[in-house]
């Protein structure tokens, strides 16, 4: 599809002390597609998307958005560039309705007074624009949704500033059959309006089902990004398992690639 | 659902088209569901007044026994609604009886023994109530101390501060003037008529405006009988009561005339009218209901929470202030009791018996106004039907009970029909 990536990450290094969590990660995020990540427990996945929303700061590498080089020292850095990040556990809080948790932190205001109204139309329009055309009322609160629905809002709250990177932490993990396609079919629509989508998942369907790419994550590093029409389903879970398939990943591990973290070893 | 009829609002999202009667349906589901709201301190207070009133039809109904529960009810409400700001955030300010008596305290004695005038000692008195919130909340939300184990702490130390400010033991009579007359004076007739009216004709206002701007908009609007009903409710509650207050009450009006809205009624109405503002229409008052719900969508979302979390507590105490001015004005001097025995207890009982909920995120104003009024009005009537105070006490705690149980109640119901 568009040939220059909308977010591009180039030789990302990060350790906590002496354990080396990424190294030399690379990814492309392009508009209009949805990126896969994928990866075993451990393998990085969440630190990378710390490290790209600003909650952890890189050791080394550059983040190339929209063009230029940027650096993002915390998530409202981030949120200003465009990148909005889903986590899984949601993030909404229950004692507030659709709109008031859509614009949690972001108030629209007139002088000091809650710019209702506003709010609320901008609320309608956003979840419009993803088709979500029946809800009972913006005016209902988030406590009294379904587990789709409430995923459903926390997406809306992500593309409602104009984002253009929405980076969804396992959107489905705790989601039944017909709200995970639900879920699955938005995020696609989040890609087919122009935006770049970073898909964090562990189920392979929900991968297969709507991803362009797939980047697969093996102990910190990039095994490999590809089309997820270049791939089978079982390749893509040797690159998650053992860090390459065939001719696909990273080289097969040279002793020198692991690290001594005994202490004192270095002097 | 198919059968609903429904309407599109901004950009085309489809909703339930709200009329009277499904604003009723709705209501009776929220409270199937397990919000509750105020309602079972309306039932309360309603059957409360039925049987006191049945009991002692004579002393309980009369016009100087209605005005006398805005004086009796006045510091408790006051404290109340500082101590709603605390538990919208799941935490408790258990020295706030104390801190009234405190500040109380500083004002008598700037009152008498160094001879500042009224407006200087009120403001003395208010200014130490922001300074002890502001150390509270530090020390909850910066320091990382339990608000249980800080405010206890404190309600020891402030018993002591009281005991000290005031020589061990001594009774401060406050002069008269401005703050004596709040909690015990009544306006002028003309007043008060024109206060109710103007309260009415500001509450129908703002409905009304509201109603416009959102039909304005195409989004969608509340039917408008619902808004007449509540309009016509208000002006009801808030005439009717008038008419009563500005009946003549002295007991021998040959001597003095007596009669009027109390003071201490519009010091209610005002406060209350601007808290409800500040948590309903302000980004304050969202990020409040935000970081009482859930602390770290707050936090993710931006919202500072340590400085939400010391701002409740300043307010709490600022109230609790305004809470002891009161009492001190009602009892014309301050001992070492100001504030003291069941005030605090009274209070954070006002507040969950209206209706907040003692685990953070749900709770409203008007809920301080409700409850005290469901304190003042069993103590009042317990204290005309001629019960000891021993056996008062056991009431107040039993209802307290109850209150608590239903709020404990409710939560397992709302968390059973997932409305949690």
């Amino acid at each position: 599809m568009a040939a220059t990536p909308l977010l591009e990450l180039r030789g990302i290094d990060k350790s906590f002390g002496p354990v080396q969590v990424l190294h030399d990660v690379e990814l492309s995020v392009y508009p209009g597609e949805v990126t896969a990540l994928v990866g075993d427990n451990g393998a990085g996945k969440s630190t990378l998307v710390k490290c790209i929303s600003g909650i952890y700061p890189i050791d080394a590498g550059t983040v190339t958005f929209d063009g230029r080089q940027v650096a993002i020292h915390s998530p409202r850095e981030a949120a200003e560039l465009g990148i909005e990040v889903v986590y899984q556990d949601l993030a909404l809080c229950d004692n507030l309705d659709i709109v008031q948790n859509m614009f949690l932190g972001r108030e629209k205001v007139r002088g000091v007074v809650l710019d209702e109204p506003t709010m609320e139309q901008m609320a309608g329009e956003t979840l419009a624009s993803l088709s979500v055309r029946t809800v009972k009322s913006l005016r209902q609160l988030v406590a009294s949704l379904s587990g789709g629905q409430r995923q459903t809002v926390a997406i809306a709250k992500a593309v409602l500033w104009n984002s253009k990177v929405v980076i969804l932490d396992e959107p489905t993990a705790a989601l039944g059959v017909a709200q995970t396609a639900q879920v699955l079919e938005l995020v696609r629509r989040l890609a087919d309006n122009g935006l770049g989508v970073v898909l964090i998942s562990h189920n392979m369907n929900d991968v297969f089902a709507v991803s362009d790419r797939i980047a697969t994550l093996y102990l910190g590093r990039m095994a490999a990004q590809v089309k997820a029409s270049d791939v089978t389903h079982s390749q893509v879970v040797e690159l998650i398992t053992g860090g390459r398939s065939g001719n696909l990943g990273l080289p097969p591990e040279k002793p020198t690639d692991f690290v001594d973290i005994t202490p004192g070893a270095d002097q | 659902m198919t059968t609903t009829p429904t309407l599109e609002t901004a950009g085309g999202v489809k909703v339930v088209k709200p009329t009277v009667a499904s604003h009723f349906r709705d209501y009776f589901g929220r409270i199937r569901g397990g919000d509750l709201g105020a309602l079972p301190a309306v039932l309360g207070l309603v059957i409360l007044v039925a049987i006191f009133g049945s009991a002692r039809s004579d002393t309980f109904f009369s016009a100087g026994n209605f005005a006398n529960l805005f004086n009796q009810a006045a510091g408790t409400i006051m404290i109340a609604m500082g101590l709603i700001f605390v538990l919208l955030l799941g935490e408790i300010d258990l020295s706030a009886g104390f801190a009234a008596g405190v500040c109380g305290a500083v004002m008598a004695i700037l009152l008498t023994e160094h001879g500042y005038n009224q407006g200087v000692a009120l403001a003395a008195a208010l200014a130490t109530g922001v300074v002890i919130g502001l150390l509270l909340g530090l020390l909850v939300s910066k320091v990382g101390i339990p608000s249980f184990v800080v405010t206890l702490a404190a309600f020891l130390a402030f018993q002591g501060v009281l005991l000290n400010l005031l020589g061990e033991g001594k009774n401060i009579s406050i002069p008269d003037g401005f703050i004596k007359s709040l909690n015990k004076d009544s306006l002028p007739v003309a007043w008060s008529w024109a206060l109710a009216v103007a309260a009415v004709a500001g509450f129908a206002l703002i409905q009304f405006l509201r109603h416009r701007g959102r039909a304005r908009r195409g989004l969608v609007t509340e039917p408008i009988g619902i808004i007449v009903l509540r309009v016509v409710g208000i002006a009801a509650l808030l005439l009717v009561s008038t008419a009563i207050l500005t009946q003549e009450r002295a007991i021998n009006p040959a001597i003095a005339t007596l009669k009027g809205v109390p003071i201490a009624a519009p010091v209610i109405g005002g406060f209350l009218v601007l808290w409800t503002f500040v948590l309903g229409r302000t980004t304050y008052g969202r990020h409040v209901y935000a970081v009482g719900g859930n602390a770290e969508a707050a936090r993710r979302a931006g919202i500072p929470v340590d400085r939400i979390r010391i701002s409740v507590f300043v307010i709490g105490s600022f109230m609790a202030a305004v809470g002891g001015v009161m009492l001190v004005s009602r009892a014309g001097s301050v001992d070492p009791n100001t504030g003291g025995s069941s005030t605090l207890l009274y209070a954070v009982g006002a507040a969950v018996i209206g209706g907040t909920s003692l685990f953070g995120g749900k709770g409203k104003m008007i809920h301080a106004v409700i409850g005290g009024a469901v304190i003042a009005v069993i103590d009042n009537g317990m204290f005309l039907m001629d019960f000891s105070s021993g056996t008062r006490y056991m009431f107040t705690g039993i209802i307290l009970l109850i209150a608590a149980g239903v709020d404990a109640l409710a939560r397992r119901r709302a968390a059973a029909t997932g409305n949690r």
